[in-house]
């Protein structure tokens, strides 16, 4: 019935009105959004004395790379990303096949003692020992100043588990499962050869948000480790941006120089630290968004 | 069960994990009643009851920290919860694709800086001379700021900062939810002659209300909880009369100052009211909304 009225003449006055409103506030909420970000990219790439004299308001002034070019000559920031890198694969391997070897069997109708490892499993979303305590455990466990600190105390998380089993649970066939068992075809081999194969999107997912995870996390390294060259580049950008420990990391000639370059450091830091994740954003975005609607179907 | 030993199998790494890094803590967490001694251990240390938690009610810091920590959490639960709502609804009202996807791209972005990158930025947008605030205040005429050392402002940067970070990416959710409303309600509201708002109003929002009252719970339940991370590196000693709240004190007796015991016993405190409010927040909704986690 609705189809028979072309809908350009049923919408009235007052509903172009608010149409026009809402599309005013959402280009509203870009540019704050896009600002900042732009700011800061520009920033990054304008001479040291057009940063701090304030000359830079939207596009680079006076393109300049020097910014960069003392980054990778401090020896700091260079180890940081070499690590991050590091826990950021090794890392994101080890919660991926964590998770999946525990969200699988949790989404099998017939696997034993399901609820109550659910149960054991969420409980620690409401309820934690505590930060001490648990730094307790790591030191026991002579974990403490060594990599492995920042890749298996939070290796899985309870929500990953979560998103992975409603995956698991509504697209991997009952019947294929049956078919399966009946010719003989071991739970290992179902895996392997079926329901890995089924699960790519959500293995995409899986491996974005812990990828995500590791790249930014700071605070595991903030408290195990001890040894600089163990840092994340988390830690390294932090001491030298919000603890203003630049001064010592270059070797300019000048003191003014010295302070202007410090300050345009700090810039071109935050943009080295944030491309790895945003170079691979748009392309996963609706790898993401469809993993919070599958999270979110059966939460 | 004997036929599936391969799934059981596969469950029990993961489940180690589960044992040794979230339960053995809260084995751990004895230390609370304990006054915690290196040679003698946690279970060697003498027990002492209460007495740390007395000491911490005691402590002349104990309101100002509960205080910090619920107005902090309170004042972004109140200003960040319905922006998100607000946002998908007006993103579920534009027809175009493109412009839908892009905003969508957009406002989901900064969900994917990190803490300490979000903080280095505001740090650098409002530094006392050389902050790009700053640099428009004096635009137009205004005296500098310094915001970061206003012990009254921090709050504000705090949950502002936050919403801009996060509120595209909580939306995702509701849009979500708006997505699986049933069309034919539409079709009815469009009969019945209803304009943009009316449907927003009577549609969508009340379709919305389960999402909603779910995301609230979790919320709440996250109040005593609120990032560690963000506040311990926004706080300086000008801002800390309102950014010291139970987690960053935690960290600095427990971890800096090495006084185990006390800061074992503020973390549970901590815990538990997160637990309590949890559970009674749950309760309410189901007998008023009937919508619970569980």
């Amino acid at each position: 019935m609705a189809a028979t009225v072309p809908k350009r003449i049923r919408e009235s006055a007052a509903d172009r009105a608010f149409l026009i409103t809402i599309y005013i506030v959402l280009s509203l909420v870009v540019l704050a959004v896009i600002y900042p970000l732009v700011f800061i990219i520009s920033s990054s790439l304008s001479s040291p004395a057009a940063v701090t004299s304030g000359r830079v308001w939207l596009w680079p002034v006076d393109i300049s790379f020097s910014g960069y070019r003392a980054l990778f000559n401090t020896p700091e920031i260079l180890t940081g990303y070499g690590n991050s890198i590091f826990y950021t694969v090794v890392g994101t391997l080890i919660s991926v096949v964590l998770t999946i070897m525990i969200a699988y069997p949790l989404s099998r109708r017939s696997f034993f003692g399901r609820n109550a490892l659910m149960m054991i499993i969420t409980f620690t979303m409401i309820f934690s020992g505590g930060l001490i305590p648990t730094y307790m455990v790591v030191k026991q466990l002579h974990l403490i100043d060594t990599r492995w600190a920042l890749l298996i105390p939070n290796a899985i998380w309870v929500w990953q588990v979560i998103i992975a089993r409603s995956f698991f649970k509504s697209s991997i066939p009952e019947e294929l499962l049956e078919a399966s068992e009946m010719d003989g075809c071991s739970d290992m081999r179902f895996i392997w050869s079926i329901v890995l194969p089924l699960s790519k999107p959500i293995i995409a997912v899986l491996v974005l948000m812990y990828a995500v995870g590791q790249w930014n996390a700071y605070f595991d390294a903030l408290i195990y480790l001890k040894s600089a060259d163990l840092f994340p580049l988390q830690l390294i950008l932090r001491s030298i941006i919000i603890q203003n420990n630049s001064a010592g990391a270059m070797d300019a000639a000048k003191m003014v120089e010295r302070q202007q370059l410090a300050e345009l450091l700090k810039y071109s830091l935050i943009v080295v630290a944030t491309l790895p994740v945003l170079v691979i954003y748009p392309f996963v975005q609706r790898h993401f968004v469809q993993g919070m609607l599958v999270g979110s179907i059966k939460g | 069960m004997r036929k599936h030993w391969q799934l059981h199998l596969l469950v029990i790494p993961p489940l180690l994990f589960f044992l040794i890094f979230k339960y053995y803590p809260m084995i751990n967490a004895v230390l609370a009643f304990k006054d915690y001694n290196v040679i003698k251990g946690i279970w060697g240390s003498p027990w002492v009851g209460l007495q740390n938690f007395r000491l911490f009610f005691e402590n002349p810091l104990f309101w100002t920290l509960v205080k910090n920590t619920i107005i902090l959490s309170g004042y972004l639960l109140l200003a960040g919860f319905p922006i998100p709502i607000l946002l998908a609804l007006m993103i579920n009202e534009v027809r175009s694709t493109k412009f839908k996807k892009f905003v969508q791209l957009v406002s989901f972005a900064p969900y994917f800086i990190s803490t300490v990158v979000m903080v280095s930025i505001i740090m650098l947008f409002l530094a006392p001379r050389l902050g790009f605030a700053n640099i428009a205040l004096n635009f137009f005429g205004l005296e500098s700021v310094n915001f970061l050392g206003e012990p009254g402002m921090f709050r504000s940067i705090y949950v502002w900062s936050d919403i801009w970070q996060t509120a595209g990416y909580s939306a995702v959710i509701y849009l979500a939810a708006l997505a699986g409303i049933d069309p034919t309600l539409y079709e009815a509201a469009k009969v019945d002659g209803a304009s943009r708002f009316q449907k927003i109003r009577h549609v969508d929002l009340p379709g919305l209300v389960p999402t909603i009252v779910i995301i609230l719970i979790l919320n709440v339940g996250n109040v005593m909880a609120i990032g560690f991370e963000k506040v311990y590196l926004l706080q300086n000693p000008l801002n800390l009369a309102n950014s010291e709240i139970i987690a960053t004190y935690v960290y600095s007796i427990g971890l800096l100052n090495a006084n185990y015991s006390f800061a074992t016993a503020v973390g549970l405190f901590n815990s538990l009211i997160n637990l309590v409010l949890l559970v009674t927040v749950n309760g309410l909704a189901k007998r008023v909304t009937n919508n619970s986690i569980w």
